[in-house]
């Protein structure tokens, strides 16, 4: 599993076991009175990486960015930046530079002057600071609006002036919090991409919180996935999705159906289950548990197989049941199939031709079949 | 006819708030304007001429002819007048940024207060409405006096060994103008500080600047439309205040409402007195407005 990894980029420094985090989180813990925020939580972010937060609304994502920005300060525990612990230094004098939730514009200065406020506080020649804010405004595509203010502008104009404000600094980490979530889907998709290209040509380190499971995994080289104020995984995004450590992991990010069972047998690098719902599966698996130990079964849809035939593997891998929903969705179709026992699958299949003969119709009699290494063994 | 009542009733809407100024602004303002134009008499009222309608249009413009401007001609000739304007300018100018100096900060308090405690904090600005104003100015004078609360506590701690004179000087009546006003002061501020976006100073701050120079560079210019409005509220009716510098001013103090004072009711001269309030009103609105004219051209060319 671990080879997924590479398929995205040859960039992995965290396999690295030589290679320095650039920010390090050690068992760093925010209380708010009782409430705790941030739960002993343990990260290494690497140079020139894309790290993305994810998780649900309130499980601590803004606190942990805050934190390494300076606004807030770690009840235990302690954040090193390239070596320095940031513990009572001051948000003025990190070397990191935040895209805010709400963007947080000057309403009362140009977008020109807006992009030129960090850099008039660095004490930076005018004719350089004129430059760069060209150069900001030029590669966020707002050459035209230097001189209007905030209010003037639209949702996602306002959006790249925050973006070219929070980059104007060249700050060795750029932390954004849920940067497009006010963008409409196609602008946020566009934007997405344009991240990741300024982000490769700047060649800086970038924390991005989001509760869109699409955009990190369209953006991030490795993310977080946060629950409660804890990391539950953190992995590439093949890995999170082909193989996620935990059911909350597999249920959190994608569909996923999960079968509940015992383990019957192990060994050979496979183990068998045997469900609730009936049948057996067969999985690869390298670190098996326990046999007589209890364990799920995920499987995402598209790796379901749906046919009118009974399978060859059956009844390993295989169950029968009778077509309760159809989606169909244009690039691919969804199917629900409602299992012997009542429990239903989703199974989802690619649309690659544009007509079929014959097509699965509502209340067929159906199989579902899947590979060995088609889903994964979940021990909790 | 529901559609026509509505109709109605929008338009009734719209003319309260004109009728209102008609009745209670211009209507009063152009009387004042009229008794300024006319003549001191020995009469019931005190001015000539006077309109009556018995003597028809031809009356009416007999006595449009008899009026003068002989009123404004003679505030200029008596240098009185000119330094009662000056004095009363100068000491409402001072009296408003000593205002200002000490509301801002108690603004910004308020503003940063946890939210549970706000209400409890903008009810303790208001509450000294709640008793008269006139007993408060009293007040100040007890405490004020020579042998007052203030020079007895300053005497018994040592910090003086000569009881201070403030009372019937310009402090006093800088200190119960700062007092009166106050809460028109703080509470414009507070509630321009309050409504700003809590993540801007993070902003600023996060750019590299000091919590005080983000201050100064994001959160006072934000709110410099609570100041504005705050000034005016201070500078405006201090200008003409007559009650606080006639308790705690001295003798020697000049104040235009004080000199208004004396003509309308030492003298009976309601014309000058007419005269006296019409440039004031001059010499505040003419400001104002080329001040909101300005600011306006400033905001069109920011688009
Ligand atoms: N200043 C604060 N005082 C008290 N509780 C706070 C404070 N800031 C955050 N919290 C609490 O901490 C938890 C985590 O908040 P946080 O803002 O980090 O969530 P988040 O993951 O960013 O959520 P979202 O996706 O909605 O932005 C929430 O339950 C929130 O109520
Ligand atoms: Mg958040």
């Amino acid at each position: 599993m671990k080879s997924l990894g590479s398929i995205r980029r040859s960039f992995a420094p965290w396999a690295d076991p030589n290679s320095v985090p650039f920010i390090a989180v050690k068992n760093v813990t925010k209380k708010f009175g009782d409430f705790v925020a941030v739960d002993d939580l343990s990260l290494n972010i690497y140079p020139r990486e894309f790290f993305a937060l994810l998780g649900a609304s309130g499980c601590g994502k803004s606190t942990l960015l805050r934190m390494l920005a300076g606004f807030e300060q770690p009840t235990s525990g302690e954040i090193i930046l390239d070596g320095q612990s940031l513990a009572g230094i001051p948000p003025y004098k990190r070397p990191v530079n935040m895209m805010f939730q709400s963007y947080a514009l000057f309403p009362h200065m140009t977008v020109e002057n807006n992009i030129a406020f960090g850099l008039k506080q660095d004490g930076m020649p005018k004719a350089d600071i004129a430059a760069r804010v060209e150069q900001m405004l030029k590669l966020v595509k707002l050459d035209k609006f230097a001189k209007r203010k905030p209010h003037q502008l639209s949702g996602g104009q306002r959006q790249r002036v925050a973006l070219a404000r929070s980059l104007a600094k060249r700050p060795k980490v750029l932390l954004l919090d849920e940067p497009l979530g006010a963008l409409d889907k196609k602008l946020r998709e566009e934007t997405q991409f344009e991240l990741m290209d300024l982000q490769q040509e700047l060649g800086l380190t970038f924390v991005v919180v989001t509760h869109d499971q699409e955009e990190a995994m369209t953006m991030a080289d490795r993310i977080a996935v946060m629950a409660h104020g804890k990391v539950v995984q953190v992995a590439t995004p093949p890995e999170i999705y082909e193989a996620p450590n935990s059911r909350f992991v597999a249920d959190f990010i994608g569909d996923v159906n999960i079968f509940d069972g015992t383990v019957s047998s192990a060994g050979n690098g496979t183990v068998e289950i045997a469900t609730q719902t009936g049948f057996t599966v067969r999985v690869a698996s390298t670190e098996p548990p326990a046999v007589g130990a209890k364990a799920g079964f995920a499987v995402r849809p598209e790796k379901i197989r749906v046919g009118r035939d009974r399978p060859a593997c059956a009844p390993l891998n295989a169950a029968q049941g009778e077509i309760w929903d159809i989606g169909y969705l244009g690039d691919m179709t969804v199917f629900h199939i409602k299992l012997k026992d009542g429990k239903v699958v989703k199974a989802s299949s690619l649309n690659a031709v544009r007509a079929v003969e014959d097509p699965l119709g509502y209340d067929q009699e159906v199989w579902i079949s899947f590979d060995e290494n088609a889903g994964v063994v979940l021990k909790d | 006819m529901a559609k026509f009542g509505s109709a109605l009733f929008n338009r009734l809407v719209i003319v309260i708030p004109y009728a209102w100024l008609l009745f209670f602004f211009l209507i009063p303002f152009f009387i004042v304007i009229r008794i300024s134009l006319s003549e001191t008499a020995v009469a019931m009222p005190p001015y000539l001429p006077v309109f009556d309608l018995a003597s028809g249009f031809g009356g009416f413009i007999d006595n449009i002819k008899q009026f003068s401007i002989d009123n404004y001609i003679w505030l200029t000739e008596d240098a009185l007048y000119t330094k009662a304007y000056a004095s009363s300018l100068w000491i409402a100018g001072v009296s408003t940024f000593l205002t200002l100096l000490i509301a801002y900060p108690v603004a910004y308090g308020m503003a940063q207060a946890p939210s549970t405690i706000r209400p409890t904090l903008l009810m303790l600005v208001i509450l000294p409405f709640w008793t008269s104003f006139l007993i408060r100015v009293y007040a100040w004078i007890a405490i004020l006096k020579p042998e007052g609360l203030l020079n007895q506590l300053l005497l018994t701690l040592g910090v003086i060994d000569q009881p201070l004179i403030i009372l019937n000087t310009n402090w006093a009546i800088y200190i119960g103008i700062v007092y009166s006003y106050l809460p028109f002061m703080v509470l414009p501020i507070y509630s321009s500080l309050e409504k700003m976006d809590h993540s801007l100073t993070e902003a600023a701050q996060d750019l590299g600047c000091t919590p005080i120079r983000a201050f100064w560079r994001v959160t006072f210019p934000l709110s410099l439309p609570g100041v504005v409005a705050g000034c005016m509220l201070v500078f405006i009716p201090a200008v003409g205040e007559f009650v606080i510098p006639d308790l705690l001013g001295g003798s020697e103090t000049l104040m235009i409402g004080k000199t208004l004072w004396n003509e309308f009711n030492a003298n009976r001269d309601w014309p000058v007195s007419a005269a006296v309030a019409t440039i004031l009103l001059l010499i505040l609105v003419v400001p104002i407005m080329f001040f909101q004219h300005a600011q306006s051209k400033a905001d069109a060319e920011g688009r």
